[in-house]
């Protein structure tokens, strides 16, 4: 029972989840708040337990290119990284999207612009959600607000990366990363053997087979055009189909926190003090950002009298909550950034400030 | 029950230690933990604080700005987080080298000269401990067993001999603290 | 005497010379005399002769030979501009019984993916690097190289390389011969019929040489670029005898212990 436990930060529970999930390759190089990650891996010898290879590349370039061709070859393949390394991955990350892959790509968030700070932000939602590199794609985002959940979006995030041969991004931040909480490791996944490795995957051509090209490259316009309404229409089924969120006291609630990861978890202490003081506040969390719950936060969008958007950002997901609204309520942002977390009582603060007054 | 503790000192007192042991402490106990430290070049010689919750429900936010118990180990410290106890809370330090003595009066202090009586153990490294067994007898929130158990959770097999050195540090912490000033709850 | 059919002399008896399964019928898109056309065609030999079209995967560059997948009949992928070496190395040790090569030109391998070069060849990746040098970009029309030759006129040195202003041609392959990783390390071209055999007998080698999980396996086939310099194709050949080979000379480099 007590014993299944153990106490981890989130950057080791990402880790020894990878693993679990039965991953074939690690591939990346150490930026802090992340470098738990490979440190993690590099002890537990898995090439050992499982067989995955695990490797510290030259850059972020290098690693992303890494992922590249292991996906490629059909292999259950991951990195992480943390803002600044992941603005160099963008590159390769387009490509990837471009030659539909599967992989799953971890943004332990510190704040920026630039070298910014190594404390936690939530400053690179619009990077995640957007697109990131060039051309028209998306990632798959998840976003964890504990340490249990590193370690459950990983197997989930492999599946759905295969589901759609598209890259899924787990977003968390410094915070999340750094700190311990007790996980419970779900069992050892076995890695694919070679006959379950996708069709597409180059791993050499049979004879009775044509050969498999992995490519993001059609000089073509009409069906450069025609690929491109291809991932249009991926990307509406995800929506269709991947949309999860969770919601805190929304059942009665006037006023609503829309907040994602750490700021979801001070935003669910907030309701609690909310309360205390009689306000009726609600707390709705997205768990996947892209596709961002618009059908749910619409909905609620009738039953509030307002919204705040609240993030470790200028205001990036409060777009996101606009479109949704539509208008019906007042949508604010509260954010702090540079690494400052807010703490649940200056929310709450807010809230009175911008929709109730006093 | 939620107990919301910041433990802050030097890098190199034991400070993340003494946090991840009282967490592993909580799991042992069936409880919700979250252990959240100051992290990156601050830790290096700087100073080191981590939150650590203990709770029977879902922790909510890992990060706070007020707490039920302050454990204080340096003076930078204790001008940081004296004034961050809830009023009623409890702020337990170790008197070596500090100047400025807690002042509030509306918060529970407790002293434990750790630092000294560590120096009379084999090792100066049971200092954390000896500060974690005076803070379990201010407020029980584990049991000793749970502890223990902790501790052989948290420490890598090679140290394991080094058990029964930790747990006397702890006893050890238990005897020698002291109160400075009670206050009835508020 | 009776007249020939064509059945009579098409016969597989009297064939020289057929070009190998492992080549598609795709026309290329390559320039005449191109050196890319000769190299594709040895290296889909090699991978006919030694029977492993079924374990090969191949990688293409960024550059002229990005359509390299629509020729050689193998399993490819198709690489960013300069990353081959990254994706060659997930690849081998994610599928280490495969052969796994990536066929890089000038620009990929030596300026935008020197870093993905140095550190494969460095950590000794069990690979084949198949390096073109013409010593210009063809693809993009003709600009400056990082192995444009000193004095060399392209669209971005219009009066010459001057290597005070744009530094100087770098000798890739010598310098990943100095790595530990690197295993066999050659110079060859393809712009005479002796010269490709010879190039054959390496390619080959590089490729054998990756049973043996010993590092990297270079091959430089030095090229011309008629389009890129402008010259008709025998005038090429020529200027290539005479300017490049002087400064890249051709032959092993590094050649592993017996």
């Amino acid at each position: 029972m007590e014993e299944d436990f153990v106490l981890m930060k989130g950057n080791e529970a990402l880790a020894e989840a990878a693993i679990r999930a039965g991953a074939d390759g690690y591939f990346g190089y150490p930026i802090t708040p992340q470098s738990e990650v490979m440190e993690y891996l590099t002890a537990a010898k898995p090439w050992e337990r499982t067989g995955m290879v695990v490797l510290q590349a030259e850059s972020e370039v290098s690693a992303i290119n890494m992922l590249y061709g292991g996906a490629g070859a059909g292999k259950r393949v991951m990195t992480s990284s943390s803002s600044p390394g992941i603005s160099l991955m963008q590159e390769g990350i387009s490509y990837i999207a471009g030659a539909e892959l599967p992989v799953v790509v971890a943004n332990v968030v510190r704040g920026g612009p630039g070298l910014g700070t190594i404390q936690p932000s939530q400053s690179d939602y619009f990077q995640a959600t957007k697109g990131g590199g060039h051309g028209d794609y998306h990632l798959l985002v998840l976003a964890p607000s504990s340490v249990q959940e590193m370690a459950d979006f990983m197997p989930l995030a492999f599946d759905l990366a295969f589901k759609y041969r598209n890259p899924v991004m787990i977003l968390s931040d410094g915070a999340i990363g750094q700190m311990m909480e007790k996980v419970k490791f779900q069992p050892q996944r076995p890695r694919m053997k070679e006959e379950e490795l996708p069709d597409w995957a180059t791993i050499g051509k049979k004879p009775e087979r044509e050969r498999n090209i992995i490519t993001s490259l059609d000089l073509d316009p009409y069906r450069q055009e025609r690929f491109n309404r291809k991932l249009v229409e991926k990307y509406r089924k995800m929506k269709e189909e991947e949309v999860r969120y969770e919601t805190f006291q929304c059942e009665d609630a006037e006023y609503l926190f829309v907040a994602y990861g750490t700021s979801s978890r001070i935003c669910q202490k907030s309701v609690q003090l909310a309360r205390e003081k009689g306000i009726k506040a609600g707390l709705f969390r997205p768990i996947t950002l892209f596709p961002f719950p618009e059908k749910q936060v619409g909905a609620l969008a009738g039953q509030v009298k307002g919204m705040l958007s609240v993030e470790m950002s200028a205001g990036q997901m409060v777009e996101d909550v606009r479109l949704a609204v539509n208008g019906k309520v007042p949508v604010e942002h509260y954010g702090r950034m540079g690494g400052v977390i807010p703490t649940p009582d200056e929310i709450v603060e807010v809230l009175i400030q911008k929709f109730i007054g006093g | 029950m939620t107990e919301e503790i910041i433990i802050a000192g030097f890098g190199g007192q034991g400070v993340l230690s003494m946090g991840k042991i009282l967490c592993y402490s909580g799991v042992m106990q069936g409880k919700e933990v979250s252990w959240m430290p100051s992290y990156g070049p601050e830790m290096r010689g700087g100073t080191a604080n981590v939150t650590v919750i203990i709770s029977d429900e879902r922790i909510s936010s890992p990060i706070l700005n007020a707490f039920d118990s302050a454990i204080i180990l340096n003076q930078q410290s204790m001008d940081k987080f004296e004034k961050t106890v809830k009023p009623g809370g409890i702020l337990l330090y170790d008197g070596n080298g500090i100047s400025r003595h807690p002042s509030r009066s509306d918060i529970n202090v407790y002293r434990a000269d750790g630092a000294e009586e560590a120096a009379r153990m084999e090792t100066t490294r049971t200092f954390n401990m000896i500060m974690l067994g005076a803070f379990l007898k201010i407020k029980p929130i584990v049991e000793l067993d749970n502890v223990i158990k902790g501790l052989k959770k948290s420490l890598p097999e090679r140290y394991h001999h080094l058990l029964p050195l930790n747990e006397k540090a702890i006893h050890r912490g238990m005897e020698i603290v002291r109160e400075v000033h009670v206050v009835e709850k508020v | 005497m009776a007249e020939l059919d064509i059945k009579d002399i098409v016969k597989e008896e009297n064939i020289v010379y057929k070009k190998t399964s492992v080549l598609t019928d795709n026309v290329m898109h390559y320039c005449p005399g191109c050196g890319h056309s000769t190299t594709h065609r040895i290296i889909a030999e090699v991978i006919e002769e030694m029977g492993i079209q079924d374990k090969t995967i191949g990688i293409a560059p960024v550059g002229c030979s990005v359509f390299m997948y629509d020729y050689i009949d193998v399993d490819t992928q198709e690489a960013a501009h300069g990353r081959a070496p990254a994706l060659a190395t997930a690849i081998k040790r994610l599928l280490p019984d495969r052969y796994v090569f990536t066929y890089q030109g000038d620009g990929d391998l030596a300026a935008i993916g020197t870093a993905e070069t140095i550190h494969a060849c460095n950590r000794g990746e069990n690979i084949t690097m198949i390096f073109i040098n013409n010593g210009i970009y063809g693809m993009t029309g003709g600009q400056m190289a990082p192995t444009s030759l000193e004095g060399m006129r392209t669209s971005t040195t219009p009066y010459g390389r001057d290597p005070g202003l744009m530094g100087h041609p770098i000798k890739m392959t010598e310098l990943v011969a100095q790595l530990p990783g690197t295993y066999y390390v050659t110079r060859q071209a393809v712009h005479t019929p002796n010269l490709v055999r010879k190039t054959k007998k390496a390619i080959r080698k590089a490729f054998e040489y990756q049973k043996l999980n010993r590092g990297v396996s270079f091959v430089e086939v030095v090229s011309n670029c008629n389009s890129g310099w402008k010259m008709p194709p025998v005038q090429a050949v020529k200027w290539l005898d005479e300017n490049m080979l002087p400064f890249y000379p051709l032959g092993d480099i590094k050649v592993p212990e017996m």
